[in-house]
C-alpha cells in the first residue's frame, strides 16, 4: 500500500542512504535503522521531549517528524553532539551536580540546553533561573525534580560568559 | 540550589558527595534500556486491549489479522492455560484478603478498560498494530464498579464471581480504648479524598523474553527493580527450572515501584517466547502505559483526633476506604498500601489510644499497588492536617503543638499503638532545625505584611517517620519470595582491582556509586578500582533488588561486611609473604601497609602472586581473592527514618492557582554515604509529592473510562512550576549495623504533599475556608473560597 | 504507537500540491509542521492514503510588508514568528502568543498555516488572527480567495477550507496608531493547552477606546469573539469602570461547556478574570502602545 522511499541524510556528519517506510518516524529511524539508540521514545506525541534531536542545528521532536521529511537534511543525535565535544562543559557540570538520575531524558535535556545556552551567548544575556526553567518547559524529568538541572545549566551559562561559579563536588569531566 | 556539602565526619568516600560513575555513559547517549536491547531474529508484541471496563468474552476472530503482512503469531488466552499457571495477589499475613487468580490473557471477562486481551506478534511493531485493527472480539458489556461506596452497596455487581462482594481486604488496629479518649476531649476531623496515580516513568515498561528450546533456557531483559523476583516468578508459574531462568535489569528509565509488580504482559510475552521458541519484545508506548501501569493512592480517609488538656493528643480513629483494581497485584498484594496508611496514622506523636479501620475495594479501574513512598504521603497528610486543625482550634502555632507532642527522647525504643517499633528518631531536632531552615518567625511576619495588601501565602509543615531496610516482616512472613538479604560477591581481580556483584539494583539513584563507595572504603582503594556490577540474575547473587530504601542500608551494610572479608582475606596472604602478622598490616590507597601507612606491597602484587605464584604462598594460605557474604537485617522489622517538609505557598484567589514559593526538607536516614545523591532523591522526591498535591490524579468516568489518559490530560510536575527545594540533614545511625545507614529515596514523597496541605489550608484560613481533596486544583480551591 | 502505513510525497510548488491532492484516489493530507498531525496519525486518530508534505515549498515562506498588512506565509514557523522584528513592531500580540505555543522544539517546526488550519479552540493563533481582524488566503484548484477569519473558522476543528484547499498566507492589517494589544492566557503549566486565552486588540485615541477586538481561546468549539463585552469597552475611557463593565458583559458572549477537567462555572470565572487581568494592563502606561 505505501511505497518505501529513499532517504538521504547527514546524521552525525555521516552521509547515510536508506530505503524507509513513509511512516517511520525519524526517532524510530535512529533507533532502529541506525542503531543510535541514545535518543528515546518517551510519548509519541511530542510531549515529553525525550526524543530531541538538531535538525539542521535546532532542537526538533524526532517521534514529531518522519525520517523521508528529514532526506537531504542534517540530523545530530546525542552521541554525535557527545563525541564532537560539543556538550562537553554541559556533561561535566550534570555529572558534577547530579543532575540525571536514570538518564531517559538526560539526552533530550542536553540537546536543548546546548541550544539555549547558544542563544543566551549569542544575544550576551546570562539566564536566570527562572529563565532556564523556561526554557525546560517542554522536558520532561521524573527523577530530578529539575533543581539540579537548573543549577548544572546556570554553571555552565556563567562559565561561558567568563564568570565561573565553584562546582561543589565535582569530579572529573566527562 | 548547590549541591549537597559532604557530612560531617566523613571518611575517605562514605560520606562523601562525590559524582556517580555510572553516570556518564548515561550523559553520553550510551545508556542501555531495554528497548534499546535487540537480538536476532527478534520479534514484536502489541496487545489489543479491552474498550470495556467489565464485560464478557465472546467469539474472538483473529484470522484477518493472521494473515496480515509480517505477522507470526495471534495469541488469545487459552493458547496460555497450558503453559502458565494462574498467580493470585494474596499473602498470608493480610488474613482474610482475597483475589481473583489472574492469567495472562483472559478466557471470560475482562475487568478493566485496558486489559490485554488479545496479542499480536509480528515482525514489526507497526505491522503488529495493524494487525490489531483488523481482529474482532465479542464483548458483552457489564455494569462497571467504579465508586467506593457504589462498590460496597448489596446491589453492586461483584467483579469476581467466585467472591461473596467486592471487598478484597478489610483489617482493624486498635489499641487501648478510643470511646473512652473522644468523651470530654476537642475533637477535630477531617474527611480527606486523595487523588488516584500513577508514575509516569519517563522509560515506559518494557520485556524481551528469548527462549532457547535447545537448552530450555529463558533470558529476559526487563525494565524492572527487581530481577530476581521475576527469575523466581516465571520459573514457577512456566514450569522452568530456576537455573535456567536469567532475568537482566539493563538501565531503568524510572520506577519509583511501578515495576516492581507483575504485568499480564510480562507473562504474555514469555509465554509467546516458549511458544515461537524467538525473541519476543513488548514495549509499552505511552497510551498503554497509562492504561496498564500500576496505579496507587485512591484513597477516601475519614479520621479524628482528640486532644487533651494542654494541647495533648490523646486519640485518633481512622477509617480508610481504599479503591483498588479488580484484584489484588501481584505478588505484593494491592493491601500493603493501605496497611501502611492505618499503621502509619499518628505515629510520630504519643498517643494513648488509637483505632483504625481499613477496607480494600475491587474497582474495574487499573491494578493498584506500591508506588513510591506507599501509603506514607496518605499517612502523613491525614495525621499532619489533624494536628493543624487542633493547633487551630486551640490557638497553638503548628510547630509548638508538635513540640508537645512528638515521642520523646527518653521514649526510645518505642512502639506505636499500631504495632511498629522505633529504634530511636530525632523528631525535636528535626523540628528545631526547620524552624531556623526556613526563618520561621519571617515567614509569618511576611505572610501577615503581605495579607494586608491582599496577597495570600501559606505556611504549612508536615512530620514523617518512614520505613526503610525491611526485614521479611514485610512480605517474606506471607509467603511471598521476596528476599529481605542481600548478597555481595567481592572479589580482587588478576591486575589488583576490585570487582563487585551484588543483588540490589540501580534505577539512577546511585546504588552502584554507593556501594562502590562504600567498598572502596572498606577495602582501601581507590574508587576507580572498583567496578559494581548489579542486575544480572546470572551474575549476582540473589537478594533483595531495590524497594522500599533498602539499598543503602542493607545492600550498603552487606557490600561493608564483604569488603570487611576481603580485607582480611589479603592481608592473610600478605602477611604470609611479608612474614608480619596480619593484625599489624592495612589497606591503604591500593596497597598493603605497615600500621603507620607505610606501603609493604601493592595489591596487584598480592594479587599476581596468589592467581600466577600460589606456589609461593605457604600451604596453610589459601590464594582464595574471592569472597561471597550475605547479609539479612536481624534488629528491628524496619529501620524508621524521621523527617520534617516546610512549603511556602502563595495562592491566587482571584484564579485558584497557587505558587509554590520554596520547600524546605530536614530529614534523618542515619549515616549518609553520599549526600549529593541523597539531596536528589530528596528533590526528586518531594516534586513527586508535590505533584500529587497539586497536579496528578486519574479521573475515570462512570463506565470505568479513564478519561485522562495522556500526558497533557494526567499533569506530571514540569520545570516552570516547581519550587527550589532547601535540604539539611541530621544522622541518628542505626545500631544495628556497623554502616548505621537507614533508607531515604521516598522521604521526599512522604510529606511533601502533606505539607503543601497545610500550605494552603494556611493560606485559605483567613477566608474561613479549607480543602480537603488532593490534587487542590484551581477548581477546587475556587469552590473552595465559594468564588464558583 | 505507530501509524497506520500511508503513501508520501514531497512537492515542490502550490500548484503541485494541489494535483497531487486532486490525483489521490483515497484520503490525502497536506503535511506542513507536522506537529499535530503526526500525535494524531501515531494515535490512529487519522489515517489518510497519502502525505503530501508542503514543507520545502519556498513560495509559502517568508514574512513581509504588503500595502497596509503583514504578509505571514503559511509555512512560517512559530520560532519565526517569535523572532520576527515585522511582527513585534506591527502585530506584537502575536510575538506574545508564540511564546505560550508549546515549546521550542514543538515551534521550530509547527507551522502558522498549520496551527490556523486545524483551528483547535485552545490554540493562540486562530484567536489572535479573530482579534486582528486577519484575512486568509487560501489557495485551491480555482484559484486564490481571501476569507476574513471571523468567517473562516467555523466549528470544532472546521474551517472554510474545502478538501483539497490550502491556507498559504496570512494578511494582517498593521496596527493603526493607537493600537494597544496584549496576548496571554491561564494553564496549569508552561506551554499546556488554554484554560481560557485572550488576544485583545484596543485602539485608543485621546483616551477613549475606538475600537476593540477580544479573541478568546478555549471557551468554545472555535475562537470566540466577545461583541457585548467588546461594545462595552467601545466609546470610553480605558478604566475600572469599563472593565467592570466588560466582565459583567462576559457572560452574554460566552457558555463555554462542562468538561472532565473543569467545570463551565470555572471557566466562564477565569475568563472573567483574564479579561480583568489584560484589560487592566492594557490600561496601564506601561501597555503595549505601538505607533504607526
Amino acid at each position: 500500500m505505501s511505497s518505501p522511499q529513499t532517504l538521504s541524510l547527514t546524521v552525525n556528519g555521516t552521509r547515510v542512504r536508506h530505503f524507509v517506510e513513509p511512516r517511520l518516524s525519524l526517532a524510530d529511524f535512529l533507533r532502529g535503522n541506525l542503531g543510535l539508540t541514545g535518543t528515546h521514545l518517551g510519548c509519541e506525541t511530542g510531549a515529553c521531549g525525550a526524543c530531541i534531536v538538531n535538525l539542521d542545528g535546532q532542537p526538533v521532536h524526532a517521534c514529531l517528524m518522519l525520517a523521508v521529511q528529514a532526506d537531504g537534511l542534517r540530523v545530530d543525535t546525542i552521541e554525535g553532539l557527545s563525541e564532537a565535544g560539543t556538550l562537553a562543559d554541559l556533561q561535566a557540570a550534570f555529572h558534577a551536580r547530579n543532575a540525571l538520575q536514570c538518564g531517559f531524558c538526560t539526552p533530550g535535556i542536553l540537546v536543548i540546553a546546548h541550544d539555549c545556552l547558544g542563544a543566551w551567548a549569542a544575544s550576551g544575556t546570562i539566564p536566570s533561573r527562572e529563565v532556564i526553567r523556561d526554557a525546560l518547559s517542554g522536558n520532561y524529568c521524573r527523577c530530578t525534580g529539575y533543581e539540579a538541572i537548573v543549577d548544572a545549566i546556570e554553571s555552565v551559562a556563567k562559565a561561558r560568559a567568563g564568570r565561573s561559579d565553584p562546582q561543589p563536588g565535582g569530579e572529573a569531566a566527562i | 540550589m548547590s549541591a549537597a556539602a559532604d557530612s560531617p565526619g566523613a571518611g575517605r568516600y562514605i560520606g562523601r558527595g562525590l559524582p556517580r560513575p555510572g553516570a556518564r555513559r548515561l550523559l553520553a547517549g550510551r545508556g542501555r534500556y531495554t528497548d534499546d536491547v535487540v537480538l536476532p531474529r527478534m520479534l514484536y508484541a502489541a496487545f489489543l486491549r479491552s474498550p470495556y471496563a467489565h464485560a464478557r468474552l465472546g467469539a474472538i476472530d483473529v484470522s484477518a489479522a493472521a494473515a496480515m503482512p509480517g505477522v507470526h503469531r495471534v495469541l488469545t488466552g487459552a493458547d496460555f492455560e497450558p503453559l502458565c499457571t494462574p498467580w493470585v495477589g494474596t499473602l498470608s499475613h493480610f488474613k482474610g484478603m482475597r483475589s481473583a487468580p489472574q492469567r495472562p490473557l483472559p478466557t471470560d471477562k475482562v475487568v478493566w478498560a485496558g486489559q490485554p486481551v488479545v496479542m499480536v506478534i509480528a515482525e514489526t511493531r507497526a505491522q503488529a498494530e495493524d494487525a490489531l485493527e483488523v481482529i474482532e472480539v465479542a464483548f458483552e458489556e457489564l455494569d462497571a464498579v467504579v465508586d467506593l461506596d457504589e462498590a460496597r452497596a448489596p446491589e453492586s455487581p461483584v467483579i469476581d464471581a467466585g467472591a461473596p462482594d467486592n471487598v478484597l481486604f478489610r483489617t482493624r488496629i486498635e489499641a487501648g480504648s478510643t470511646a473512652n479518649a473522644f468523651t470530654a476531649a476537642e475533637i477535630v476531623s477531617v474527611d480527606l479524598r486523595f487523588g488516584r496515580h500513577t508514575a509516569v516513568t519517563m522509560e515506559p515498561r518494557a520485556v524481551l523474553a528469548d527462549f532457547d528450546p535447545s537448552e530450555g533456557r529463558l533470558t529476559v531483559h526487563q525494565s524492572t527493580q527487581t530481577p530476581y523476583q521475576f527469575q523466581d516468578l516465571y520459573a514457577r508459574h512456566f514450569g522452568l527450572s530456576e537455573a535456567r531462568v536469567r532475568v537482566i535489569a539493563p538501565d531503568v528509565g524510572g520506577s519509583f515501584g511501578m515495576k516492581l509488580h507483575l504485568y499480564h504482559e510480562d507473562m504474555a510475552v514469555v509465554g509467546a517466547s516458549l511458544l515461537l521458541k524467538r525473541p519476543v519484545k513488548f514495549t509499552a508506548d505511552r497510551m498503554e502505559a497509562f492504561a496498564s501501569d500500576i496505579h496507587a493512592r485512591d484513597h477516601r480517609v475519614r479520621a479524628r483526633l482528640a486532644v487533651g488538656p494542654g494541647g495533648l493528643l490523646r486519640a485518633i480513629e481512622v477509617d480508610d476506604v481504599t479503591g483498588v483494581g479488580p484484584f489484588s497485584a501481584y505478588p505484593r498484594t494491592s493491601a500493603v498500601e493501605g496497611n501502611q496508611v492505618v499503621r502509619l496514622i499518628g505515629a510520630p506523636y504519643r498517643l494513648t489510644d488509637y483505632r483504625a479501620d481499613l477496607t480494600v475495594v475491587a474497582q474495574n479501574k487499573v491494578q493498584m499497588s506500591q508506588y513510591r513512598a506507599v501509603g506514607h504521603p496518605i499517612a502523613c497528610a491525614v495525621t499532619e492536617r489533624l494536628v493543624d486543625l487542633a493547633a487551630d482550634r486551640l490557638g497553638l502555632d503548628p510547630f509548638e503543638i508538635r513540640r508537645r507532642n512528638y515521642v520523646t527522647e527518653d521514649m526510645y525504643p518505642h512502639t506505636t499503638p499500631s504495632g511498629y517499633r522505633f529504634e530511636k528518631l530525632s523528631l525535636a531536632t528535626c523540628l528545631e532545625k526547620l524552624h531556623t531552615l526556613m526563618d520561621y518567625p519571617a515567614l509569618r511576619a511576611e505572610q501577615a505584611a503581605l495579607r494586608a495588601k491582599g496577597i495570600h501565602r501559606g505556611i504549612g509543615i508536615a512530620t514523617y517517620v518512614e520505613i526503610t531496610n525491611p526485614t521479611p516482616a514485610f512480605y517474606g512472613v506471607g509467603g511471598a519470595h521476596i528476599s529481605a538479604q542481600d548478597g555481595c560477591v567481592l572479589k580482587l581481580t588478576p591486575a589488583g582491582e576490585v570487582s563487585c556483584a551484588i543483588s540490589i539494583t540501580e534505577q539512577g539513584q546511585g546504588s552502584e556509586a554507593i556501594i562502590g563507595q562504600i567498598v572502596a572504603e572498606g577495602l582501601g582503594v581507590d574508587r576507580d578500582h572498583v567496578r559494581v556490577l548489579t542486575g544480572d540474575t546470572e551474575t549476582t547473587p540473589s537478594g533483595g533488588a531495590t524497594w522500599a530504601c533498602r539499598g543503602a542500608g542493607i545492600g550498603g551494610e552487606t557490600a561493608l561486611q564483604a569488603s570487611r572479608k576481603l580485607k582480611g582475606r589479603i592481608l592473610e596472604i600478605a602477611a604470609a609473604i611479608l612474614q608480619a602478622e596480619p593484625g599489624t598490616l592495612d589497606i591503604r590507597d591500593d596497597a598493603v601497609t605497615d600500621a603507620d601507612g607505610a606501603p609493604r606491597m601493592t595489591l596487584r602484587e598480592v594479587a599476581n602472586l596468589a592467581y600466577y605464584r600460589s606456589d609461593l604462598l605457604p600451604p596453610d594460605v589459601s590464594p582464595t581473592l574471592t569472597v561471597a557474604h550475605h547479609f539479612a537485617p536481624r534488629g528491628y522489622p524496619f529501620a524508621f527514618t524521621n523527617g520534617i517538609h516546610g512549603s511556602l505557598v502563595e495562592v491566587d484567589v482571584e484564579t485558584g492557582f497557587v505558587t509554590i514559593l520554596k520547600h524546605w526538607v530536614v530529614e534523618d536516614c542515619g549515616r549518609v554515604i553520599n549526600p549529593l545523591l541523597v539531596d536528589e532523591q530528596i528533590r526528586g522526591g518531594v516534586v513527586q509529592g508535590l505533584g500529587a498535591a497539586f497536579f496528578e490524579e486519574c479521573r475515570y468516568g462512570e463506565t470505568g473510562q479513564l478519561l485522562n489518559g495522556s500526558m497533557s490530560d494526567y499533569l506530571v510536575p514540569m520545570a516552570c512550576e516547581m519550587p527550589d527545594i532547601v535540604i539539611a540533614h541530621v544522622e541518628t545511625p542505626t545500631l544495628d549495623t556497623e554502616l548505621g545507614a537507614k533508607g531515604c529515596g521516598e522521604a521526599g514523597t512522604a510529606a511533601s504533599s502533606g505539607a503543601a496541605l497545610n500550605a494552603v489550608n494556611d493560606a485559605l484560613r483567613t477566608f474561613g475556608a479549607d480543602i480537603a481533596q488532593l490534587p487542590m486544583t484551581p477548581e477546587r480551591i475556587l469552590r473552595a473560597l465559594d468564588v464558583i | 504507537m505507530k501509524a497506520r502505513a500511508f503513501d508520501y510525497r514531497r512537492v515542490a510548488s502550490v500548484a503541485e500540491a494541489l494535483d497531487a491532492y486532486a490525483a489521490c484516489a483515497g484520503e490525502a493530507r497536506y503535511l506542513a509542521g507536522g506537529q499535530s498531525l503526526l500525535p494524531a496519525l501515531n494515535l490512529r486518530l487519522d489515517a489518510p492514503d497519502l502525505l503530501i508534505d508542503i514543507g520545502r515549498i519556498e513560495a509559502l515562506r517568508g514574512i513581509v510588508i504588503e500595502g497596509e498588512s503583514l504578509r505571514i506565509g503559511a509555512l512560517t514557523r512559530h520560532a519565526e514568528t517569535l523572532a520576527s522584528p515585522l511582527v513585534a513592531a506591527h502585530a506584537p500580540i502575536l510575538t506574545q502568543a508564540a511564546a505560550y505555543m508549546a515549546h521550542p522544539a514543538i515551534r521550530n517546526l509547527g507551522t502558522m498555516g498549520g496551527s490556523l488550519s486545524l483551528a483547535d479552540p485552545a490554540s493562540e493563533l486562530p484567536a489572535c488572527m479573530r482579534a486582528l481582524g486577519a484575512t486568509l488566503e487560501i489557495t485551491g484548484p480555482n484559484g486564490i480567495r481571501a476569507v476574513p477569519a471571523d468567517e473562516f473558522f467555523q466549528d470544532l476543528y472546521e474551517t472554510a477550507l474545502v478538501p483539497g484547499e490550502m491556507l498559504t498566507a496570512v494578511h494582517v492589517p498593521l496596527a493603526a496608531s493607537g493600537s494597544r494589544m496584549h496576548f496571554t492566557e491561564i494553564a496549569r503549566r508552561r506551554g499546556d493547552y488554554a484554560m481560557v486565552g485572550l488576544a485583545a486588540n484596543l485602539v485608543l485615541a485621546d483616551g477613549i477606546v475606538t475600537a476593540a477586538r477580544l479573541g478568546f481561546c478555549s471557551v468554545g468549539p472555535t475562537p470566540m469573539r466577545a461583541p457585548a463585552t467588546e461594545a462595552a469597552l467601545t466609546g470610553r475611557p480605558l478604566d475600572g469602570d469599563a472593565i467592570t463593565s466588560a466582565r459583567a458583559a462576559l457572560g452574554d458572549d460566552l457558555s463555554p461547556d462542562d468538561d472532565d477537567s473543569l467545570s463551565a462555572a470555572a471557566r466562564m470565572h477565569l475568563a472573567r478574570i483574564l479579561l480583568g487581568r489584560v484589560l487592566a494592563a492594557l490600561g496601564e502606561d506601561t501597555a503595549e502602545a505601538v505607533a504607526a
